[in-house]
């Protein structure tokens, strides 16, 4: 073998060794062969879907989960809560949790321009704050989108519920640990409906696998015009809302 | 080891015990510390598992359906189809592991329906709700409503349905054998549309005159001379007919 075809062969070599190499790379950039290959497609992503014009703030869904998760009783621990809209004819706006509202001063029905409920819970970001600042890297995102806490690792440090825009956490008064709603991982996980969407009589909340085209929030989503909460934070939250009032902070 | 101990300088032999200690600490970290402590992945695959070991209290609907039959058949074509068994019975995952030992509550009083068909201003227009206070007071709304098959308002018999505050004060008062329609005369319209169509009031003196007249011949009345007394006023500018003043 002479000089010249040794280097040759040596140079095609190493270049279809490196085709070969990049093709496998290739086919991971197309999204369905990639997700195959990981086992992403038998993976849901959860979402919720919330239709404010069907809310009649009952309440039935905050004590549901407060039932089903342990949260405490008293009125300022809630995973999911509603808050109730007032907005008068003078334009100024009242907000206020239905939870604590005896006591709340009520508006003469005339003075009214409009008024709604407004169901709230965890919009599990998919850019979530909260997991950015934990400190010890007790919060994090599952595959199927949801945002968890790890009790036994969280050391209490208030710092995410600081950072959450929506106001969705709270520091568990017994255990000391940061507590949030999980889309009641534990059912959702048996095939079960989180228990807030399981208990409301008119079907305001709608949850579903944002992947499937044949859930229920996919549908809701097609039907309806959405907003979510906070948009230009751009944390993509995976909680959507239909017939949303401008007001609705 | 005693014979090669000496030989070594005293700098090489620290360096030597330096190198052992970084040695035993890394062997202690891999060995002796546990993997969650260190391993995200790990941590977030135990806390996943913590998560879904968690207890489920709300079985539903469908786990009802299993046993109660009747009652979804009823519930299934109804206003409340869309309601789950446990909204108003509660979280029934016990219930359906020890049927016989633990027994779902039934609401049965007047305080829980109230909760979402009470009047709020803030509820949506069209959903069906009602005055707690006016509406058939003390009464339980399961004498009238079926809670698995609710129907839509039906206009009520009595005047007392709407006019409760009357019908209260009339209750004690001594016109409490009159009906309503004695003095209203009330169209059928008005239970359509019940602001747009009025029920008629007595406009005369002559009409309580019929009862309260000297002349009158209904028994245990408390008569006057209807050309005497109270001149050119109307009855009810001076008694109030609901409730009128016994001597």
């Amino acid at each position: 073998m002479d000089r010249r075809n040794f280097l040759r062969k040596t140079l095609s070599f190493i270049i279809s060794v490196g085709a070969l190499g990049s093709l496998k790379e290739i086919l991971n950039i197309i999204p369905a062969i990639a997700e195959v290959k990981n086992g992403e497609l038998t993976k849901p992503v959860y979402g919720m879907g919330i239709q404010i014009d069907k809310c009649i703030g009952c309440g039935r869904c905050v004590e549901a989960c407060k039932i089903e998760n342990d949260v405490p009783q008293e009125p300022f621990f809630f995973r999911t809560w509603v808050e109730k809209y007032v907005i008068k004819k003078d334009g100024t706006v009242i907000v206020q949790n239905i939870a604590n509202e005896t006591g709340a001063e009520t508006v003469p029905e005339k003075d009214i321009l409009r008024s709604f409920f407004v169901p709230k819970l965890c919009n599990q970001c998919a850019n979530p704050p909260c997991v950015q600042v934990c400190p010890v890297g007790a919060t994090f995102s599952t595959e199927e989108g949801v945002v968890l806490v790890d009790e036994k690792r969280c050391i209490g440090c208030r710092y995410c519920i600081q950072a959450c825009p929506y106001g969705a956490r709270y520091l568990h008064p017994t255990k000391k640990t940061a507590d949030k709603c999980t889309f009641c991982y534990h059912r959702i996980e048996k095939g079960l409906l989180p228990a807030c969407v399981e208990v409301c009589p008119t079907q305001a909340r709608i949850f579903g696998d944002l992947k499937s085209m044949a859930s229920p929030l996919v549908r809701f989503k097609r039907m309806n015009k959405l907003h979510v909460l906070k948009p230009y934070l751009n944390t993509e939250p995976k909680v959507s809302y239909a017939d949303l009032d401008g007001e609705v902070r | 080891m005693k014979n090669l101990l000496p030989k070594l300088p005293e700098h090489i032999f620290r360096l030597f015990l330096v190198f052992l200690v970084f040695l035993g600490v890394i062997l202690l970290v891999r060995f002796f510390i546990p993997n969650s402590f260190r391993e995200h992945k790990v941590q977030i695959a135990s806390t996943v598992e913590r998560e879904k070991a968690r207890e489920i209290k709300f079985a539903g609907t469908s786990a009802c359906a299993v046993c109660h039959e009747e009652q979804y058949n009823i519930k299934k074509n109804g206003y409340h189809k869309n309601l789950s068994c446990e909204t108003c019975h509660g979280p029934a995952q016990g219930h359906t592991e020890n049927p016989t030992e633990i027994k779902p509550p039934a609401p049965r009083d007047r305080k829980f329906c109230p909760v979402c068909h009470a009047y709020n201003a803030s509820r949506p227009i069209g959903f069906p709700q009602i005055n707690p206070v006016a509406h058939n007071p003390l009464q339980p709304c399961i004498t009238c409503h079926e809670p698995h098959d609710p129907k839509p308002p039906e206009t009520p018999r009595e005047c007392k349905a709407c006019h409760g505050e009357f019908e209260r004060t009339k209750e004690v008062s001594p016109h409490v054998l009159l009906k309503c329609t004695t003095c209203h005369v009330t169209p059928a319209l008005h239970k359509v549309t019940p602001w747009s169509v009025r029920p008629s009031k007595p406009t005369t003196r002559e009409f309580c005159g019929r009862c309260h007249g000297q002349e009158s011949t209904v028994a245990k009345t408390a008569k006057v001379d209807m050309a005497s007394h109270g001149e050119k006023y109307v009855c009810w500018q001076c008694h109030y007919p609901h409730a009128p003043e016994v001597r």
